[in-house]
């Protein structure tokens, strides 16, 4: 039946008559597999890293909440100007060498206040996202631990307060509390740990049996090493994804207060009230006003997403080759 | 199914009733009385212990409560402190349909734009139109909507008429704020709808629907599409709420007359018997919306629908 | 028994490969064999020895970015399938062929009723009426043995349990009458007590329907109740193909012995243990120089490691790929046996 008129694939057919005779003899089995097959296997953290950096739009995410981070830190020791007073006459100046961003209507440099408001903003996200974080593992790690009639009830809780609408508490707290920036940072970590508590008390619960599994079967407490080195990344995971994206939330959150008036006072400078202040004369040529303060909350939510939605990507336990 | 129904049902009234005691408690917590505030200047003590008789506020705060509690069931939200002529009802009603309007055409819009993008850029995948799409989509959550808003007045509101960018009344009128309100929403339904579309795309009734020889427009529509939008129901609740506080803000920069901008207003206003209506207000709306969708929910997914295991 | 019956589905010398980030994976390496109509033919062998892909690529469904059939032809009563464009393929699927797959329990559309998709079949081709369509629904999920059929057509696959999705699923593949029905691991998703019924069934349409049945397993007793012919793949080739009683009877080939001693056999002996066969396949990125099982066979020779052997007839139905049948071995096969008395070679 040999049927290869063509050999383009790997072998030929052959007349076995012309196979010589020395060949019909036993190989000789030393003993040795004849084939492995391993792969050098690769810590969790850092398999992660080589996926995340191979995500071109998330290390320009990276990127840019680097730069933003570092422009806040200097950005306005670059200008001799100062953020909160200006020269009136000065007022509406279109971009030049003088002032990189232009002037506001009270003459007050805008490049200086866009890192001001950077500082601000950056602070707002970050702290919220933190105290989120400490409040939010608090509650969902006790109720994952003590599990049972405890944890029921902290989560029926939980549930009621996950219907709530985050904005309009925030905006009803707000409207009770003193606007500012410490106020407003604690409106938010107020209506914002439920989330995470419901995703640390889930990494609870499986961290809880996964303990159960393998004690029981490494008899003698040899390893809990073991436990923490797989388990405890593979459940920090989705905690670091999450508070990532609660960072852009928070900003977001900051220059929607301020649109109502409830955001950061003047003349303190955040992006949000510097928006807030280009509305009345976004009719106007004066487009500066603007589109700065817009472009730097529009990058850095996006960067701080597309960070977040990489690093997700990575850490992904059912992705790792 | 009844079980189900009656669950949602009772989840919804806590919630509710959650959200009031929140908003009256949190407004009576708030300093000094609304009173302070009268811009006529100053009043005889007189005229003052009236005006709290009136309104109730001379009473003990429990008792606030329930009395509270019984004029929203009867839709009764009380005169507005601030607006002498106008009551809180009649203000809701006014700005009532403008609101309506922009929400509906927003929720539409972006379930429709949002359901078609993913869909796309899921049967493309990996191919230049979905990375753009995801992109924009990236964007779409990234650009707060009350920013994309005033760059749509700045860049098209001002060069073409066509889009006018203040008031109300024509059909034209609706389309930049619709637009900008709908950014966030429409990006987050078409990354869903993707992601839902690969992960049933990759199932194995899929690849039993192709064995059968069916078209691939049929595969998508009928055998795809419905599993993939199932867990799209269910973010409606979650993007209704956006689209509601997104109106606050949009209505508030185009000046149109709906309660978004009442409720802005109040806020500046310390008013705060319009504040507790409107909170209440949009609450309840959303509230009822989140069981609607779960109602529908439960229909639409026949493992919800008919819970028998036995064959 | 032997009819002259017309050869309804031909294979020849199908090449199959998968283009991945990492190379050529070379599932299918050269596979021959013909289906008879009426005739149940099995194809057995280990997880990644190509089985599925050669099932899948008959129907066309291996996705072609990244898999391609690289060479050979598929001729379903004399037209060549390989040829055919997409749109001619989906009038085949379903219609000359059908196909069942493993798991009865995902296979099947959550929020369709089973009636609809079993006679959506139907109306893909000819304009059929829906109480047409209704009837032939009903008639097969009685075929198939699911009772009160007009109450169950509207219900929806969860309120079904495993062996009846999969009945169900047999009913889906047979609704237009195709010629050849594909059975890809129909068995293994599922309890051994429902197995049986299974079996039952797929006896029960051979003898009604008499539809040509190509039977993908690695479950060596459900070949033994219902095939005819059997085809025993290693690492992308046939490397043994005979009849029923021929492959469990008189097997040649060491890799097929060595699948008969691994099987639980109730007339066995109760001590004497079940040997497993030591090794893995081959990786398939690289395919191995010479045979594909030298590597794990106890009779391997040097020849076994440069040269692949072609088939040769060991009678009308029975044919296999070894050096061990060329005459030249026999002083091997003697060696061998005098080093490791255990395993004893039954000469042919």
């Amino acid at each position: 039946m040999a049927n290869s008129v063509n050999d383009s694939i790997e072998e030929k057919a052959i007349d076995p008559k012309t196979i010589p005779d020395d060949l019909f003899a036993p190989v000789k089995k030393d003993g040795a597999p004849l084939e492995e097959l391993t792969r050098p296997s690769v810590s969790y953290w850092k398999d992660a890293w080589h996926r995340i950096l191979k995500n071109k739009l998330a290390v320009a995410g990276l990127v840019i909440i680097v730069v933003m981070l570092v422009m806040a830190l200097i950005g306005p020791s670059l200008t001799p100007y100062d953020d909160r007073e200006g020269i009136l006459s000065n007022q509406n100046q279109a971009p030049s060498a003088d002032h990189w961003f232009g002037t506001d209507e009270l003459g007050r440099d805008v490049f200086t206040r866009v890192w001001h408001g950077a500082r601000v903003s950056l602070l707002i996200g970050f702290a919220a996202a933190f105290i989120e974080f400490i409040i939010g593992v608090s509650y969902g790690g006790l109720s994952g631990y003590k599990g049972g009639r405890t944890d029921n009830v902290m989560m029926r809780i939980v549930e009621v307060l996950y219907g709530l609408p985050y904005l309009l508490v925030v905006i009803l707290l707000m409207v009770v509390m003193d606007p500012g920036v410490w106020t407003i940072i604690v409106a938010l970590s107020l209506t914002g740990w439920v989330g995470m508590a419901r995703l640390v008390r889930g990494q609870v619960l499986q961290l809880k049996t996964n303990e159960y599994v393998l004690a029981s079967k490494v008899l003698g407490g040899s390893t809990p090493r073991i436990v923490r080195q797989h388990l405890l990344p593979n459940t920090m995971g989705p905690i670091i994804v999450s508070m990532t994206l609660t960072v852009p939330g928070a900003i977001f959150a900051e220059a929607f207060l301020s649109f109502l008036g409830l955001g950061v006072q003047q003349p303190t400078a955040s992006w949000g009230s510097m928006a807030n202040d280009a509305l009345g004369v976004v009719n106007t040529g004066y487009w500066w006003r603007l589109v700065f303060p817009a472009t730097m909350i529009s990058l850095t939510m996006f960067a701080f997403n597309v960070f977040g939605d990489g690093l997700r990507d990575a850490l992904d336990p059912k992705m790792r080759r | 199914m009844a079980v189900y129904v009656v669950k949602r049902f009772l989840a919804m009234i806590i919630t509710l009733l959650v959200i009031v005691t929140l908003t009256f408690f949190l407004m009576h917590a708030a300093p000094g009385n609304p009173f302070d505030f009268d811009e006529s200047g100053g009043i005889s003590e007189q005229a003052m212990q009236n005006l709290m008789a009136h309104y109730n506020l001379d009473q003990p705060t429990y008792m606030q409560y329930f009395q509270y509690l019984k004029n929203i069931a009867t839709f009764d939200f009380g005169p507005s402190m601030v607006s002498r002529s106008r009551t809180v009802d009649s203000m809701l009603t006014n700005g009532f349909p403008a609101s309506m309007i922009l929400g509906l055409s927003t929720l539409i819009f972006s379930l429709i734009s949002g359901i078609i993008l993913g869909v796309i850029a899921a049967l493309r995948h990996n191919k230049a139109i979905d990375y753009v799409t995801m992109i924009v989509a990236v964007l779409g959550i990234s650009v707060p909507n009350f920013i994309l808003a005033m760059l749509f007045i700045k860049f098209i509101g001002t060069q073409f008429d066509f889009f006018p960018i203040a008031r109300w009344g024509t059909w034209r009128h609706v389309l930049l704020p619709a637009l900008a309100l709908s950014s966030g929403p429409m990006a987050i339904i078409a990354r869903l709808t993707r992601s839902n579309m690969l992960e049933v795309l990759n199932q194995d009734y899929i690849r039993t629907a192709r064995a059968k020889g069916l078209s691939p427009i049929k595969i998508v529509i009928k055998h795809a599409l419905r599993n993939a939008l199932l867990p799209v129901i269910t973010i409606l609740g979650t993007l209704t709420a956006a689209v509601l506080t997104g109106s606050f803000v949009i209505e508030r920069i185009f000046a149109i007359p709906g309660i978004g901008r009442y409720f802005v207003e109040s806020i500046s206003n310390r008013d705060y018997p319009m504040i507790m209506a409107t909170t209440v207000m949009y609450s309840a709306i959303l509230v009822v919306m989140m069981f609607v969708v779960d109602l529908v929910y439960g229909v639409v997914d026949p493992r919800i629908k008919l819970h028998k295991k036995e064959e | 028994m032997s009819e002259s019956k017309q050869t309804i589905l031909d294979v020849n010398n199908l090449h199959v490969s998968f283009q991945t980030r990492n190379g050529e994976v070379q599932a299918v390496r050269g596979v021959n064999f013909s289906l008879k109509e009426g005739e149940t033919l099995a194809i057995v062998g280990e997880s990644g020895c190509g089985k599925s892909v050669t099932a899948q690529s008959i129907m066309r469904l291996i996705p072609t970015p990244p898999g391609v059939i690289k060479e050979g032809s598929i001729k379903l009563k004399g037209k060549d399938l390989t040829k055919y464009t997409e749109k001619q393929m989906r009038e085949i699927r379903g219609t000359d062929i059908g196909m069942i797959f493993q798991d009865p329990m995902t296979s099947l559309n959550p929020v369709l009723t089973i009636g609809d998709q079993i006679s959506e079949g139907l109306f893909k081709n000819s304009k059929v009426s829906k109480a047409d369509a209704k009837k032939r629904t009903i008639e097969l999920l009685s075929l198939v043995g699911i009772a009160n059929p007009e109450e169950r057509l509207r219900q929806y696959p969860h309120q079904f349990s495993g062996g009846m999705r999969q009945r169900i699923m047999i009913a889906m593949a047979l609704v237009s009458e195709p010629g050849v029905l594909i059975a890809d691991e129909p068995t293994t998703a599922l309890d051994v007590t429902i197995q049986a019924q299974i079996i039952d069934l797929f006896k029960d349409i051979q003898k009604r329907i008499g539809i040509a049945i190509i039977l993908i397993t690695h479950d060596l007793g459900l070949v033994a109740q219902i095939a005819d012919r059997i085809n025993v793949m290693y690492a992308g080739k046939i490397i043994e193909s005979g009849t029923v009683r021929e492959i469990f009877y008189e097997p040649q080939h060491p890799y097929t012995k060595g699948l008969l001693k691994s099987v639980p056999r109730l007339d066995g002996d109760r001590n004497e243990p079940l040997i497993p066969i030591d090794g893995t396949p081959p990786d398939l990125f690289a395919p191995p120089k010479g045979c594909g099982f030298a590597r794990r066979c106890d009779y391997a020779m040097d020849v076994c490691l440069q040269y692949d052997p072609e088939p040769t007839s060991v009678s009308e139905h029975h044919s296999v790929r070894c050096w061990l049948q060329d005459e030249r071995a026999n002083k091997a096969v003697k060696a061998i046996d005098n080093r490791s008395p255990k395993i004893n070679f039954q000469s042919k």
